[in-house]
């Protein structure tokens, strides 16, 4: 019995806009003028807030962070190409996806500073999953929200965001599992910044791509340059319509960098060299639309410096916002134990209250 | 009234919520067509369809992950572990994310999820299939943690934690599962979660337990209220978290004397916590130490032993007489 090829497979990538900006014209995606400056504004937006925090963070003012410079176009693009009634469910890289799904920066920042207020979302702001820090974890709950929107019959799909290193984790690899024995409305995606804080890809992996992953869970996978928006708008796109339509989970890895610190505790030159910092720095996502964006005479100098100038006005008023709150009530958490209240959890709460009394001078 | 089995009461708990809810959705391993390894939901595949009594992959992780989507997105999954000794692989989804996001959303998010976890040795099971771990799951804030010990109680207990709002952690001791039968009536029962009840009433010794243990302690006492005058009121915890504190403060501050009877191993568990509990409520009530009878600090032994380093009638009737007679 002579041996034989049962299966092969093929990985495809996809890129619409080259480094230059131009866009291949089989393949661009002719959004309408709107999305396009929508696309624009969230990507400016998130790349303004991310260097706020980060002079924020050097003050004082807010703590630990992990920036998203580099890496707004492989999730401004997704989040905008999502529905309403689809649900985020994100890593902590994604301020820009946030941001297009309705959190205030006021939120983010009560966030990094330490107050779970920051993930309250006011009203109309829905299935936006909080910061899921633990690498992987989300994916299961992506997985699980999408079954439920498939059990209810709703026309709604989940997106996960996830990193390079997350792939290494048994729950990502678990829950591709899950998606595709379930076959759920899930998108996952990848995004492949090169580094997991220290740790390159070569040593988080041995394939030559994670869109290959895909392959062995039997859903669609693919690569897409990371650092194109539009790429990423038409990846995740195609994908939401295929979930929305019952074609099951798709994975999406996105090549992209962290062009920042893992987060604001780490400092990257103990591992990594200035210079390959510099080639993706020439790849930066916002110069490549931008030059897409004037090739079509949609921008330009004074637009781009109208567009920097109102999201600064915007982030100064949540730096306001968020530092003027001072309704931080201290025995919260002993709100939010349980939905029950209990004699247990009641009495510690007198204990506190009056250890706290004891602490700032006072009498128990 | 039927005279069921701890089994066959779970199922029936599981079975009138799932006929009431159509949010209620059964997922692990063997659930489905195989009724699982105990035949806890067995007939409900039948019944409900594979849409909503899942037979998942292999994965623990994913099994609790998984709920804890559905739950954020509305549902009431009841998910299966097949045996405590597996269910630490979940361990990572529950403290870090099922037990959380009411915290970490001050409300606004919630799990109300069940996690069924066949507990406890006594069956003569391979490796890993004995171990009594409570304390992994009564020590993470935000987790509530329900042991019946009788069908009755199992029925009545289960309906609670499906309708809870928070992610109930459900031990279900394996070696009460068919050990006997109870009355179960078929109407609706509901019993509170994070209250003990008081089994029998005495007035010079309060014995506590829960789970498996309540059999052989309710025997010790038994046994020694025939052999002399002694008035033990028994306690069965069935919610190790939260724990009631007042039923058990109220009673040692009445008796002055207590006994714990735990299955598991001696150091850091529940027993060690109610000693605690006691100290701070009836110390000045106590007329003798608090003893308690328990596992041993030792790996799990495989089954050929298991029945000496499970506490006997014989040493829980010792402690309870050393403690009278201090």
């Amino acid at each position: 019995m002579p041996r034989k090829e049962i299966e092969t497979f093929a990985v495809s990538w996809l890129q619409v806009l080259d480094e230059t900006g131009t866009a291949d014209p089989e393949l661009d995606p002719k959004l309408p003028q709107e999305t396009l400056l929508e696309l624009q504004r969230a990507m400016v937006r998130a790349r303004e807030s991310d260097a706020r925090m980060l002079r924020l963070q050097r003050q004082g003012r807010i703590g630990t962070f992990g920036p998203c410079t580099g890496q707004e176009a492989s999730v401004c693009g997704p989040a905008l190409a999502m529905a309403p009634q689809d649900w985020f469910a994100g890593s902590f890289r994604e301020l820009g996806g946030r941001q297009i799904r309705g959190e205030p920066l006021t939120n983010t920042f009560l966030f990094h500073n330490g107050f779970e207020e920051g993930n309250v979302q006011p009203a109309g702001v829905t299935r936006l999953l909080p910061v899921s820090i633990i690498v992987g974890a989300q994916t299961l709950h992506a997985v699980g929200a999408a079954y439920a929107m498939k059990y209810r019959g709703e026309k709604a799909c989940v997106v996960t965001f996830l990193g390079d290193g997350a792939t290494s984790e048994g729950d990502f690899h678990e829950a591709l599992n899950f998606a595709s024995v379930w076959q759920v409305p899930v998108v996952f995606i990848v995004q492949n910044n090169q580094w997991a804080i220290s740790i390159p890809r070569r040593k988080q992996m041995h394939c030559r791509t994670i869109a290959q992953r895909a392959i062995a869970y039997d859903m669609p996978g693919l690569q897409v340059d990371g650092n194109d928006v539009l790429g990423m708008y038409v990846a995740a796109r195609e994908a939401l319509d295929r979930a929305r339509g019952g074609g099951g989970p798709t994975l999406i890895e996105a090549v992209t960098y962290r062009l920042m610190m893992h987060t604001t505790a780490d400092d990257p030159s103990k591992y990594r060299q200035d210079d390959e910092v510099q080639q993706w720095w020439d790849r930066d996502p916002l110069v490549r639309f931008r030059k897409y964006l004037e090739a079509r005479g949609l921008w330009d100098a004074q637009r781009q410096a109208l567009l920097e100038a109102e999201v600064k006005r915007e982030i100064d008023q949540a730096v306001q916002e968020f530092e003027a709150r001072r309704d931080f009530p201290p025995d919260a958490p002993f709100d939010h134990v349980f939905g029950t209240r209990h004699a247990l959890i009641e009495e510690q709460r007198a204990q506190f209250l009056a250890d706290l009394r004891l602490g700032e001078g006072g009498h128990a | 009234m039927p005279k069921l089995t701890m089994v066959q009461a779970i199922n029936l708990g599981l079975d009138q919520e799932m006929q009431r809810d159509d949010r209620v959705i059964v997922l692990g391993e063997d659930v489905g067509r195989d009724g699982g390894v105990f035949r806890v939901t067995e007939g409900l595949l039948a019944k409900y369809g594979e849409t909503r009594v899942i037979d998942t992959p292999l994965a623990e992780s994913a099994i609790l992950g998984a709920s804890i989507g559905m739950a954020l997105a509305g549902l009431r999954p009841v998910a299966e572990m097949q045996f405590c000794g597996f269910s630490y692989l979940m361990l990572p989804q529950l403290e870090g994310h099922a037990s959380r996001f009411r915290a970490r959303s001050q409300g606004q998010l919630t799990c109300p999820l069940v996690v069924r976890v066949p507990y406890g040795g006594g069956v003569r099971a391979l490796e890993h299939h004995s171990e009594a771990r409570e304390t992994l799951y009564a020590h993470l804030p935000g987790v509530k943690v329900v042991v019946p010990s009788a069908p009755r109680n199992a029925r009545a207990l289960i309906v609670a934690a499906v309708r809870d709002p928070d992610p109930v952690v459900f031990l279900e001791p394996k070696r009460s599962y068919r050990a006997f039968r109870e009355e179960v009536p078929e109407e609706e029962e509901v019993m509170p979660i994070g209250c003990a009840i008081v089994v029998r009433p005495g007035t010079d010794l309060t014995a506590i337990s829960w789970g498996a243990m309540m059999r052989p302690t309710l025997q010790a006492v038994e046994e020694l209220q025939k052999q002399r005058k002694a008035s033990i009121e028994l306690i069965d915890l069935l919610s190790l978290a939260p724990l009631d504190v007042e039923t058990i403060g109220a009673s040692v501050a009445k008796t002055g004397r207590c006994v714990v009877v735990q299955e598991s191993p001696r150091s850091f568990g529940p027993a060690a916590e109610l000693i605690a509990v006691i100290n701070d409520r009836a110390l000045l009530q106590l007329e003798a130490p608090v003893k308690r009878v328990t596992g041993y600090d030792v790996v799990t032994p495989y089954f050929g032993r298991e029945h000496q380093y499970i506490a006997s009638p014989a040493r829980i009737r010792r402690a309870l007489e050393e403690t009278l007679d201090f």
